[in-house]
């Protein structure tokens, strides 16, 4: 009943996001508001009817209706209530009924926004977002429909159907198969939805940007409409990709968060191209230039999402991270056939009115740094893309499967981010349009006495990598250029209106909430870059089988096994765990419980063991090779350096994000903080 | 006592046969010093190669009884003295070039190598040649138009305003246009 | 509406024409490339009926086939050749060993059938042991660099059994175990009757 409710409600969405685009191109090509206005009230429609469909799809897991397909494949009995709701997103088909939740409610959010001055681009933007949410309810309507269920035929086959074939009996299976264990963890709950809100909030720039282009319009009003949206869309989109970071690190046990998988870099890739498209838009909307460049980004930025859900869903790719075999496969593929294809045919028809005047007098300006700042990110765009596609083509030509792995991008991209490091050490110095080398130069020697004293005291202390002495310098020097920065607004509102330290700093950064802001943000991201090189340059690793009682050691730390407890259960799935006691410098800091849990179906789980401390952590994971028993157990140890600042600059970073995307400040401000460029 | 004395003779001949049967592996030849590699050092190797059969997985954290095989295999090399390079060689030899970390450099595979490189400095390149372009119309603005890259004149270079009627009107304008 | 400075406003000038072909060349590319990858994706297995591509099966020592250490499967040509993908770590390859060593057994005096092992992402030591203990006998070896189960199922498991008939072609797939050598025997008894 309840199925047939919520499949019934799919139906009706899609009619109703079909009928939008219909209407809005009717109204479009008749000039009447009055079919873009039932256009618009159709997609303001569509996201508590499609709330409804989700949430019966949410009862029939929570509830345990195995004899749907879906639910039986992510649920079981012993799965607590907050993992059945998660299971939503478990698999193909729920996490596409996500996607099109998501993409309804950012739809029904852009329309609900007045509509005065720019009802030109209202139409237009309701058909590409229509045209997309249709496209992915079609997805759950045609080929992945959560809702079938099982029959078993006279012959006594067993197969799928949304509804009775003639004959055939429902069946009712007791239990479900139950989620794949790696993905009954916390980081399940956030890091799918998280990097869907990302994926999903690129629609609506590239509505906007489509909308300008069919509409031929020039100038940079849809930026001015969409900032937020882009800021949105990147802020989740980050979130999601370290979010995964997190899950990774927490629940694979392979010591690390980031292993260049070409699923992992299927959601990197729009990433990059959002960061770029982000700061060249400031380029636009401060001198009007690079219109046709900010075009192609944010078509490019859209299409990356489709092309890494493509190559995630279809199996084109194969990853651990990869969907199950899926007949999306063909559809999804004429689909980004087609957005590619319009969209860069509307870029090159309205190519020539896009151009604007360049003004670039100097190779220091923002404008310029922005511009360099571009080219580094699309450089580390085509290596992440070539990387991700050269097996394929590899593959086609030789017949000779490859793997291109964690060596190669490293050394690629390595001398990449280390510039674009050194970047945002230097451009908050930049002004636009005037900068030259000297007037960097006289800004940029304040910052750098406390730097080289950093690499000084690096030295002192014995590092002697070549990697890490130039990749914590440019840490230093970001972080330094960016407070003098800080400084220098601060200082001058105190002088200026004798404001004190404290409301100085909150005022300046209500003054100017974007480029504070984005100080901020850079200085989160150099924080995480701290924690990212700790672990690349200087983890340690060591594997032993251990007797009771004996311990190992590793950089300073001491390991020594205490205890097993081995726990069966009835239903066959069983947990190991073990007490580890934690030693430095003779020291006991705690004690760990690495674990892992064996399932019915024999897969296992693993729960590490980690200490924690700003400095580094100390990783331990009880390995399932050798036969275990309370009288020895083997296990793999990880010593990260640093790596604690990973997650300490991502926390930063949403701050810096809410800082930047706050509302714009009072004119009377503006005026004063002006007397400081 | 004569209990006690066959009692201490089981012993000693227990004793002498449990020594002798020691003796094959103590007879060891000299070319097998070393013991058994450590995990660490499989590991060491097995970190560098990835698991033929599950899909980007690095040997050495791959939890599939295959890979604990090929675990095993790599130490069993290493105790007869195979290097580094030999194991990795066997290993493509019987798995195919998708168990490195890196495709080998040879035939097609080159691209991987080149072509980064190759697109980024053309991306220097054309910025560039754009860079001096625009600062050569911006010194010279007198000029005829540089053919490679010229620029129309726009309509109004200054911020928009966010002034509504301005706006407006340059709404009805574009209309016209 | 133009501007009132110095410059003198040049022609607005639409993308090049060899850039734009370019641009499509590159995205056609690009498109063919995703489907040809989708298509791999979706069919990886070869379908009943297609020519069988030549290729070389390097044999184990002590399981060779007629003195020869590397068999060609145009070298067998005009036989009919049972391909068994194995590997030793397989519990259901266990369960049919003995069914399809049973199976070459009853073939193996005719000459008009060759079954062949092919020891699937193995290691040797145990691959032995394998094969000692089901008293295998016909001709085995390892599937180099995965050259071999690329042809047949760019997603092979383990047990499977490819039968290719005497002009080259597929014949019959089976994925999983045989359940015993009688089912074995039903398909090659009318491959091999009346010729």
């Amino acid at each position: 009943m309840l199925a047939q409710f919520g499949f019934g409600v799919f139906i009706l969405t899609f009619l109703l996001s079909l009928f939008s685009v219909i209407a809005a191109v009717l109204g479009y090509f008749n000039g009447s508001d009055r079919w873009v206005e039932a256009a618009r009230r159709s997609m303001l429609l569509i996201f508590p009817i499609l709330t409804l469909g989700t949430l019966t799809l949410v009862i029939l897991l929570v509830t345990g209706h195995y004899e749907l397909e879906y639910i039986y494949s992510v649920t079981s009995n012993d799965m607590p209530l907050y993992l059945k709701i998660t299971a939503l997103w478990g698999g193909q088909a729920g996490s596409l009924v996500l996607w099109s939740w998501l993409m309804s409610a950012f739809a029904s959010a852009v329309t609900l926004h007045k509509w005065e001055r720019d009802r030109e681009l209202l139409p237009w933007v309701i058909v590409v977002i229509s045209v997309t949410l249709s496209f992915f309810l079609a997805l759950t309507i045609f080929f992945e429909n959560p809702f079938t269920r099982w029959w078993q035929t006279l012959g006594g086959d067993f197969i799928l159907r949304m509804f009775a074939p003639t004959g055939a009996v429902p069946v009712f299976p007791p239990d479900g198969q139950g989620l794949n264990p790696v993905l009954r963890h916390p980081g399940m709950i956030l890091h799918p939805p998280m990097l869907y809100l990302g994926f999903v909030a690129f629609v609506i720039p590239f509505a906007f940007a489509i909308a300008a282009l069919v509409t031929g319009r020039s100038d940079d009003r849809w930026i001015r409409l969409t900032r937020r949206w882009t800021l949105v869309a990147w802020l989740f989109l980050s979130l999601g990709l370290v979010l995964g970071m997190w899950w990774a690190y927490n629940v694979l046990g392979w010591g690390g968060f980031w292993n260049w998988d070409p699923i992992e870099v299927a959601p990197l890739m729009p990433w990059l191209t959002g960061t770029a498209f982000l700061h060249s838009v400031m380029i636009q909307e401060k001198k009007g230039m690079f219109k046709q460049w900010n075009m192609l980004l944010i078509i490019l930025t859209y299409s990356l999402v489709i092309l890494g859900t493509f190559l995630a869903r279809t199996g084109v790719l194969s990853s651990i991270h990869a969907f199950s075999q899926s007949s999306i496969g063909p559809v999804f593929f004429v689909f980004i056939g087609l957005t590619l294809i319009i969209s860069i045919a509307l870029l090159i028809y309205r190519w020539k009115d896009l151009k604007a005047e360049v003004e670039m007098s100097s190779w220091f300006s923002r404008e310029a740094l922005f511009l360099l700042n571009n080219l580094l990110f699309m450089g580390v765009l085509i290596i992440c893309f070539w990387g991700v596609i050269f097996p394929l083509i590899s593959e086609l030509v030789t017949g000779q499967k490859i793997t291109v792995g964690p060596p190669w991008y490293q050394r690629t991209n390595g001398p990449l981010f280390g510039s674009l490091m050194a970047l945002m050490g230097i451009a908050p110095l930049s002004a636009w349009g005037r900068s030259t080398f000297k007037t960097i130069g006289r800004l940029l020697w304040k910052p750098s006495i406390p730097t080289v004293l950093a690499l000084a005291a690096m030295i002192a202390l014995g590092i002697r990598n070549w990697i890490a002495l130039v990749g914590f310098t440019l840490v230093a020097f970001v972080i330094f250029v960016t407070l003098f920065e800080f400084w220098r607004g601060v200082h001058s509102r105190q002088k200026g209106r004798g404001e004190n330290l404290f409301i100085a700093i909150w005022r300046l950064f209500g003054s100017n909430r974007r480029r504070y802001g984005g100080y901020f943000i850079h200085i989160s991201m150099v924080v995480m870059a701290i924690g990212i090189l700790g672990v690349e340059l200087y983890q340690t690793t060591t594997q032993k089988l251990l007797a009771t009682g004996d311990d190992l050691q590793l950089s300073g730390y001491t390991l020594r096994y205490d205890s097993l407890t081995q726990v069966p259960n009835a239903d066959g799935s069983s947990l190991t765990s073990a007490v580890v006691s934690v030693f430095k410098g003779g020291q006991l800091l705690g004690k760990l419980h690495p674990q892992f849990a064996t399932f019915p179906s024999g897969e296992t789980a693993t729960v590490v063991g980690i200490y924690s401390t700003l400095a580094d952590d100390l990783y331990v994971v009880l390995i399932d090779w050798e036969s275990i028993s309370p009288a020895q157990a083997p296990f793999k140890v990880v010593h990260n350096p640093l790596v604690n600042w990973l997650w300490i600059g991502s926390l930063m970073f949403i701050i810096g994000i809410l800082i930047a995307a706050g509302p714009e400040p009072d004119k009377e401000d503006l005026r004063s903080t002006r007397k400081l460029e | 006592m004569i209990m006690k004395k066959k009692v201490e003779l089981l012993i000693f001949f227990t004793f002498i046969i449990l020594a002798l049967s020691l003796v094959p592996a103590i007879s060891v030849p000299a070319q097998q010093p070393t013991p058994s590699p450590s995990d660490d050092e499989v590991n060491a190797i097995a970190s560098q190669l990835f698991c033929p059969v599950c899909q980007n997985t690095p040997l050495d954290v791959c939890p599939t009884q295959a890979c604990r095989q090929w675990r095993e295999l790599i130490r069993q090399m290493l105790a007869e003295g195979k290097t580094a390079a030999e194991i990795k060689q066997y290993f493509v030899t019987y798995y195919g070039a998708s168990v490195l970390s890196e495709p080998p450099r040879s035939g097609i595979n080159w691209l991987i190598y080149i072509v980064p490189p190759v697109a980024f400095m053309t991306g220097v390149f054309l910025l560039f040649m754009a860079f001096r372009t625009w600062k050569k119309s911006a010194t010279r603005p007198a000029t005829a138009p540089n053919p490679i890259n010229s620029r129309g004149a726009e309509t109004g270079s200054c911020p928009a305003a966010d002034d509504p009627y301005i706006s407006r009107l340059e709404d009805e304008l574009k209309k016209r246009k | 509406m133009s501007q009132e400075s110095g410059i003198a406003p040049a022609p607005k000038r639409e993308v090049p024409i060899w850039v734009q072909i370019l641009i499509w060349l590159g995205l056609l590319g690009l498109l063919a490339l995703l489907a040809a990858g989708l298509l791999k994706a979706r069919h990886p297995i070869m379908s009943v009926g297609s020519h069988v591509p030549d290729f070389t099966l390097t044999l184990f020592n002590g399981y060779e086939f007629k003195d020869a250490a590397q068999l060609k499967r145009s070298d067998l040509l005009g036989k009919v050749i049972v391909v068994n993908f194995w590997a030793s770590w397989c519990q259901p390859c266990a369960g049919e060993a003995p069914d399809v060593e049973a199976a070459w057994k009853a073939y193996e005096k005719t000459g008009k059938v060759v079954f062949l092992g092919v020891d699937y992402v193995d290691t040797e030591p145990e691959a032995r042991a394998y094969m000692t203990q089901f008293n295998i006998s016909y001709p085995n070896g390892p599937d180099l660099g995965m050259k071999i189960s690329e042809i047949f199922n760019r997603n092979l498991g383990v047990p499977e059994t490819y039968i290719i008939d005497q002009q080259g072609l597929l014949h019959f797939i089976q994925i999983g175990p045989f359940q015993s050598a009688a089912e074995i025997q039903a398909i090659l008894d009318p491959m091999i009757a009346g010729k």
